[in-house]
């Protein structure tokens, strides 16, 4: 415990101490001895690991369709759900909260999209060819990642980590009927002891898709390029350096359920790292990372007709960061001490033609390039007992916002005529989890808070539409600080053959931060219903929970399912928007002699907690059929296999609480992947 | 030896560079008066010339800020002790009337004398603007007429308003502030006269022009934390504030309200009613 507290500083010590008496008082009630494998610690460190790795583990049969998009991959995860405003680029939501409350990674990398209506969340930057895994954390859990509230989500590219395998390779083909997606890509790889080179590219496009009913979903379209390339070299034998660099670029990606679609989304990410095994003697697995990367999104109006009046809104993010981590292991303590930072970048704007051409261009800035800078320290500590476990952890960060451009300052000082130039503050997280055995049980519970810094367009946010409640949202620089306190825990019954797990979590939000309707302000955007300002509740509840089963049948036959309920409220008692109904999914998957078969059914209940106020109506209650078929086949060493499905089997149509403006999700979907993998 | 010269020379050009610049330093910078105006007119007299400035390039319809220097060509001077006035007169075809107009006052530089005019209307070829100007030079007093044109504004926006209120009496309302417009919070000026016959166009003090903007190409909407145009003793100006959340064009609707709160002129901006009667127009 003492070695504990000595990495707090002053303020952080005596919650520290606190947090010490009190878990000293449970834990004393637990003495069984029973060994506890270390490698299980993972457990309480991360929530959920998606596997999504493609050709090289040949995993390919555990994922039902291997070459669908990261966001569908995402949203066959337990705790994730997507908001959907078109078929590409969804957003993800964690326990009910979205982008701005969770800390979204790419490889530890700080990224964030350029668009002000959140329509390339940086899930969006990567594709599944390049990853291996997305890493998750609930709550605090997450906040090795960043500053969060409800989670994070760190996607892991895939590296070949001076595995001795020599050159390999693979091309991959899929072939969707609702939209005609075509899928091509291919990888290259060398690796030695040395060295080792991996690259990638994947291009999909799609045509418009079709709702249940065979109705098509205008502007539904998008083209996605994936270029990716990581090295690495060994400088000695506990010493490495490696690169990335990922170009992205998704062009005419129609969003249905928006006024515009995006005529451009590009990212270039890229990094360089070094690494070493040990560093004072003490400290292990030391990783330093620079990286930087770039993002322009232009949403274009050009292709809609009838638009009430033409505009342009581009937007740029730019962000450079670095990290630091090292573990510091002893008997019973594993550390984790990381530094990090970042310098961000936000740009956007928006220019509008007038209908009469005599007239001047309408100019504003959504976006004031403001400048975030951003330095934390994040510390973890696994403590491990005879059966039982216990995770401290913390992330302390100084976080400040500039609005760099006087024009946007100008601009922003017409509703905030005393705001400062640069807001700074100071973000704390706290976070404690427990895990203990008794004969089958594993129970996991925690306690963390945590704060976060309003999002750019929180807190700059300049006249940005929200077509959901359609209002226009303004952001407000002086926004207090949200803070957390979360509660988790869960109880799994473990068996070779079954398993059952319940889990819950509870929040309670402070300063929880939402738009709030001004009605003295007049809209700017046409036809919309009114102003909405960013504003501080005094506190806002979520309250997550779920269900989740597994079931061996036999050796060839499993089964899974889940079923999870959610609700958040306001300090009104009124619902918060986007709050998941009852939502169910089940599955049956056989495995036997290289072929796989699954049938799934995935539902909701009746979205009765919603919240008109919000532009939300009720959605009915949907379940949808899936099934797929795979086969993998050996060819000269090589393999090659060949996967097929359906989704939404009976045409079901259908939009769940997260479709933006209740746009209908994918009819009956054939597809069919081929992948040819050289060893 | 060839390196002390060196040396020697390096000193000696760096001690004379030092020294230039301290020169440079204490040389007065030399202040033009005038930058940045334009010279629209220039009377010649036989020992002197009288120059009229404008911040524009002619003079318009609706308000203008007149600069205006005597030059004694004897001394090659510009005298500060003219006390110039001045009368605009419209010569129309059936009569004649004056324009709103300040007295002329040294600036800063007392060798300037600044004054504004708020013309009404535009001259032609049959109807025509002249400026009598009275002025002492050596003590003797001087009298120039000056035929001037008046354009209407070459933007084609509404800046000038020539309207009879409700209590029958004859206003005019003209824009003054802000001259560069920006997306902010600007400070508004405009100047409010009425008019008591052909000659006589007293300020009007202790009104209240209410302001309103609007963007007619946009849903007509509007903009927050206007303030509402009142009186300033001091400069006998009415100030107020003008948010402009972007560029473009804007209507700028007003209504004018006497001391006693009653509307004259202009109308609420409503669904039904998109702009009142009293407005400015502004592009940017």
């Amino acid at each position: 415990m003492k070695a504990f507290i000595s990495v707090f500083p002053v303020k952080g010590m005596r919650m520290g101490c606190v947090l010490g008496v009190v878990l000293g008082g449970i834990l004393t009630s637990h003495v069984n001895a029973q060994e506890y494998p270390a490698d299980s610690l993972k457990l309480i460190n991360l929530n959920e690991v998606i596997v999504i790795s493609t050709a090289k583990q040949l995993d390919h049969q555990k994922q039902r369709k291997p070459l669908s998009t990261l966001d569908e991959f995402l949203e066959s995860s337990r705790s994730i759900k997507m908001v959907k405003r078109g078929a590409y680029a969804w957003e993800p939501i964690m326990n009910d909260m979205a982008s701005e409350r969770l800390a979204i990674t790419i490889d530890g990398m700080q990224i964030f999209g350029a668009c002000t209506d959140k329509m390339d969340p940086i899930t969006s930057y990567v594709d599944v060819s390049n990853l291996s895994e997305a890493q998750i954390g609930s709550g605090q859990q997450g906040a090795a990642f960043g500053n969060t509230i409800g989670g994070g989500i760190n996607l892991k590219l895939d590296k070949s980590n001076f595995k001795s395998t020599g050159w390999t390779g693979s091309l991959e083909s899929a072939f969707e009927s609702n939209n005609a997606m075509r899928v091509f890509g291919g990888e290259l790889n060398y690796s030695d002891k040395q060295f080792y080179l991996n690259t990638d590219a994947i291009y999909r496009k799609a045509d418009n898709y079709s709702a249940g009913g065979d109705e098509e979903v205008q502007f539904s379209q998008f083209e996605k390029y994936n270029f990716s390339v990581n090295a690495g070299y060994k400088l000695a034998e506990d010493k490495s350096v490696a690169a990335t660099l990922i170009y992205d670029e998704a062009k005419d990606v129609g969003y249905p359920a928006l006024t515009m679609d995006v005529s451009l989304a590009r990212a270039v990410i890229g990094s360089v790292s070094f690494n070493q095994d040990t560093l004072f003697g003490n400290l292990s697995n030391w990783e330093s990372k620079l990286y930087y990367n770039t993002i322009k999104h232009t949403m274009d109006d050009t292709k809609r007709p009838d638009v009430p009046i033409h505009m342009d809104m581009p937007g740029w993010s730019e962000t450079a960061g670095f990290y630091s981590q090292a573990n510091f292991n002893s008997a019973q303590n594993h550390f984790l001490f990381k530094m990090d930072g970042f310098y961000n970048k936000s740009y956007a704007e928006m220019t509008m033609y007038p209908n009469n051409s005599n007239e001047p261009l309408m100019f504003m800035l959504t976006w004031p390039d403001v400048r975030t800078k951003d330095v934390g320290f994040y510390a973890e500590d696994h403590i491990q007992f005879k059966k039982a476990s216990l995770k401290l952890s913390t992330r302390l960060a100084y976080h400040s916002n500039t609005v760099a451009d006087d024009f946007g300052l100008n601009s922003l000082k017409i509703f905030y005529p005393e705001m400062q130039k640069t807001n700074t503050r100071f973000l704390k997280s706290f976070s404690v989890q427990y895990h203990d055995m008794w004969k089958d049980f594993h129970f996991n519970t925690g306690v963390s808070y945590g704060e976060r810094a309003p999002s750019v367009s929180e807190g700059y946010g300049f006249y940005l539409f929200n077509s959901f409640d359609n209002h226009d949202y303004i952001g407000d620089p002086g926004l207090n600080t949200e803070s957390s306190t979360d509660v988790n825990l869960s109880v799994t019954f473990k068996k070779p053959i079954f398993e059952i797990a319940a889990t819950a979590n509870y929040f309670h939000i402070y300063n929880y931060i939402i738009g709030v309707v001004d009605s003295s302000l007049s809209t700017m955007t046409i036809g919309a219903e009114g102003v909405k300002i960013y504003t501080n509740l005094a506190y806002a509840q979520l309250f997550n929970t779920s269900l989740s089963g597994r079931y061996n049948i036999s050796n060839a036959f499993k089964w899974t399912g889940q079923i999870s309920y959610h609700r958040g409220i306001d300090n009104d008692g009124e619902n918060l928007p986007l709050i998941s109904p009852v939502s169910y999914r089940s599955a049956i998957d056989f495995y036997k002699n290289q072929f796989s078969a699954s049938l799934s059914v995935d539902g909701a209940g009746e979205q009765t907690n919603y919240n008109a106020a919000y532009g939300e109506t009720k959605t009915a209650a949907y379940a949808t059929l899936s099934a797929s078929f795979g086969k993998r086949f050996f060819v000269n060493e090589n393999d090659l296999f060949v996967k097929a499905g359906i989704e939404n089997l009976l045409d079901t149509k259908y939009s769940s609480y997260t479709d933006w403006n209740n746009i209908p999700r994918m009819g009956r979907n054939f597809y069919l992947t081929i992948s040819y993998s050289i060893n | 030896m060839k390196t002390l010269t060196y040396i020697f020379t390096i000193l000696f050009l760096s001690v004379s560079f030092v020294s230039c610049s301290d020169d440079d330093d204490n040389t007065p910078v030399e202040v033009n008066p005038v930058e940045g105006l334009a010279m629209l007119y220039k009377v010649e007299a036989a020992d002197h010339t009288v120059q009229f400035y404008s911040e524009k390039q002619n003079l318009e319809v609706g308000y203008n800020e007149i600069y205006i220097r005597i030059k004694d060509l004897a001394g090659n001077t510009y005298v500060s002790d003219a006390a110039p006035s001045w009368m605009p007169m419209m010569h129309m075809e059936t009569m004649e009337h004056s324009a709103p107009h300040t007295s002329l006052n040294n600036t800063e530089e007392s060798s300037v004398y600044k004054g504004h005019i708020v013309f009404q209307m535009p001259s032609n070829e049959t109807e025509y603007w002249d400026l009598t100007l009275n002025y002492t030079l050596k003590g003797e007093a001087k009298q120039e007429v000056l035929r001037v044109t008046v354009a209407q504004p070459a933007d084609g926006l509404k800046k000038t308003s020539v309207f009879t209120g409700s209590d029958d009496v004859r206003y005019i309302l003209a824009y003054v502030n802000p001259k560069e417009p920006k997306v902010a919070v600007n400070d508004m000026q405009a100047v409010l006269y009425k008019m008591e016959n052909m000659m006589s166009f007293p300020v009007v003090e202790n009104y209240t022009i209410t302001v309103d903007p609007r963007m007619p190409g946009m849903g007509n909407h509007g903009s927050p934390n206007n303030e509402d145009l009142v009186y300033m003793p001091s400069s006998k100006l009415y100030n107020g504030k003008l948010s402009l959340t972007m560029t473009g064009y804007w209507k700028i609707n007003l209504k004018l309200l006497n001391a006693n709160g009653e509307v004259l002129k202009g109308e609420d901006v409503t669904e039904a009613n998109p702009e009142s009667s009293l407005y400015f127009e502004l592009e940017f």
